[in-house]
């Protein structure tokens, strides 16, 4: 099988800090994303999901193994991995549509196409009305919509997502999790997903990637075979709160095993 | 009671700070009307401004004034030119901030008013000595201050116009540059503040013109009012100046007060 993206047993090792022991944040790790693939990687806190996704992105080097995409071995970042951040990473100067154009400017689309692709993809997100506005005057989800389109507005191979609603609060992360499934439906971008929420691990994935407590390493890859489009009773639906069951008690295990390291 | 951090509103403000300038001017006024200060050391208030009026319309002191103000800006200005660029590649590039950072570190620290005699060693008391002095004076500070704000910008912000795509050039010119430009920008302001020092100094010795040389003058003849008026001068063109370059970086940087 051909991967578009190939993580080809990537570690990672931090050196030791002040006289402590180095962090082996990631062991050798193997995963392959076919094309369209949405994946989400589900983990506790600290067991390198954030460090793995960096190495994609090219933010980080690997300690061993490497990064395919294509076929080509990732050096470093660039426009063909998309990326939207775990923290708010909107540049502060620029408002909401310059924001989104950010990329396209950086590759010297012309001013028209431009202002095309950015209005597009703000309709798309729900903030039209917002352009104008600077990133200061936005609620946390509407920042995260805006990240999300300027990664999208970019048109990337791959999209890396960092636990994008983390920090919002339940209502406003079911709205933004069938917002950004009902683009991926539309445009089947090929898309790396990182949570520690389960239910948003299954809801959005077309494969669940269960990872590790430190050092982190794939312990599980289930297909999630829920039919599209999705739709949020999809929730209390029979084949969701099986793989939701089975799901919580491979983390609960990881969670156990942090718990009591500690 | 206020409590921490909670804003006062806008007319507040400027009662409060209106009425420290009246009490200061009320203490100024008492000490010397009721002759617990002699004259000879400190002029009344009205006596000030009474000599001030005689400096502005029989010894042309508004000449003396601008001739401050450009040397001020003129070797402001040259050091600003030459230090923003380089403080923003020095806060940027990493090797060339371990060049150039501990002599710059070095040079800051040398007084800028005791090279005033080197410098009228090397170029005379014409204008470019003025200049060099200021010039000296505000440098080092600017190219440091700078290049330490650059350096702290936040790393998530150039990791995101990376993954967009940035070449390092652009992330210069397209992260590092705009998102420091208000941190530029008071440190201009604050460092401004401190250039009005060394001219003043600059001016004391091996000058014919300037704020400073009439107040070194005025020492000679026991004119403290004309003395005072000279300094006052200097706090309302710094207040002024200050005003300014804040309703500047208002206008130029909406996004951070939004
Ligand atoms: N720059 C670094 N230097 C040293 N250690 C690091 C560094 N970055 C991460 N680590 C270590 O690597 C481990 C994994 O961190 P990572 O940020 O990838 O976790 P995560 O799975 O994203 O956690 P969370 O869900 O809380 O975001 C952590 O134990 C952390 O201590
Ligand atoms: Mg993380």
């Amino acid at each position: 099988m051909i991967h578009k993206l190939l993580i080809d047993s990537v570690s990672r090792v931090f050196p030791a800090v002040r006289g402590g022991v180095p962090v082996q944040a990631v062991e050798p790790t193997t995963l392959g994303v076919a094309q369209n693939d949405f994946i989400t990687i589900l983990g506790p806190s600290g067991c390198g999901k954030s460090t793995l996704l960096r190495i994609v992105a090219g933010l980080d080097r690997p300690s061993g193994g490497r990064v395919l995409l294509d076929g080509r071995e990732v050096r470093g970042p660039g426009a063909d991995r998309g990326m939207v951040f775990q923290s708010y990473t909107l540049f502060p100067w620029l408002t909401v549509s310059q924001n989104v154009a950010y990329g396209l400017r950086e590759r010297g689309v012309p001013e028209g196409r431009r202002r095309e692709i950015v209005a597009a993809y703000l309709e798309r997100v729900g903030l039209r009305d917002f352009a104008n506005h600077f990133p200061k005057q936005l609620s946390g989800g509407m920042q995260q919509r805006t990240a999300i389109a300027r990664a999208l507005a970019n048109d990337p191979q791959i999209l890396l997502l960092d636990e994008p609603f983390g920090a919002l609060d339940n209502q406003t992360r079911a709205l933004m999790q069938e917002l950004l499934l009902g683009i991926w439906e539309r445009e089947r971008k090929t898309v790396l997903f990182v949570t520690h929420d389960i239910e948003e691990a299954i809801f959005m994935a077309s494969r669940v990637v269960v990872m590790s407590a430190r050092p982190g390493r794939i312990k599980a890859d289930l297909p999630v075979d829920l039919p599209h489009p999705r739709h949020y009773t999809m929730k209390t639906s029979p084949d969701f709160v099986a793989l939701k069951a089975r799901l919580t008690e491979e983390i609960r295990a990881e969670a156990m095993k942090v718990a009591q390291a500690h | 009671m206020p409590r921490p951090l909670e804003p006062v509103s806008q007319g507040t403000r400027l009662l409060l700070g209106t009425a420290f300038f009246v009490l200061f001017v009320a203490a100024w006024a008492w000490a010397t009307f009721g002759g617990y200060v002699s004259r000879t050391f400190l002029a009344d208030p009205l006596t000030m401004l009474q000599d001030g009026w005689v400096l502005l319309t029989r010894f042309e002191f508004h000449i003396d004034i601008a001739v401050t103000v450009w040397r001020v800006v003129g070797g402001f200005v040259l050091a600003a030119l030459l230090a923003v660029p380089l403080g923003i590649v020095m806060g940027a590039y990493k090797s060339v901030e371990a060049f150039v950072e501990p002599f710059v570190s070095f040079a800051r620290y040398l007084p800028a008013s005791a090279f005033v005699p080197l410098l009228i060693l090397w170029a005379g008391i014409g204008e470019t000595q003025k200049l060099l002095v200021i010039f000296i004076g505000s440098f080092f500070q600017l190219v440091l201050m700078i290049a330490v704000a650059v350096g702290q910008t936040r790393r998530d912000l150039v990791e995101a116009a990376y993954t967009l795509g940035a070449s390092d050039m652009s992330v210069v010119r397209r992260v590092l540059v705009p998102a420091n430009a208000p941190e530029i920008a008071e440190i201009l302001r604050l460092v401004l503040g401190w250039a009005w020092t060394y001219v003043i100094v600059a001016e004391f010795i091996g000058s014919s013109s300037g704020i400073g040389h009439m107040i070194i003058e005025s020492q000679a003849l026991l004119a403290t009012g004309q003395i005072i008026f000279g300094i006052i001068v200097i706090g309302l063109i710094g207040l002024i100046s200050d005003f300014a370059f804040k309703a500047l970086n208002r206008t130029l940087f909406p996004w951070r007060l939004a």
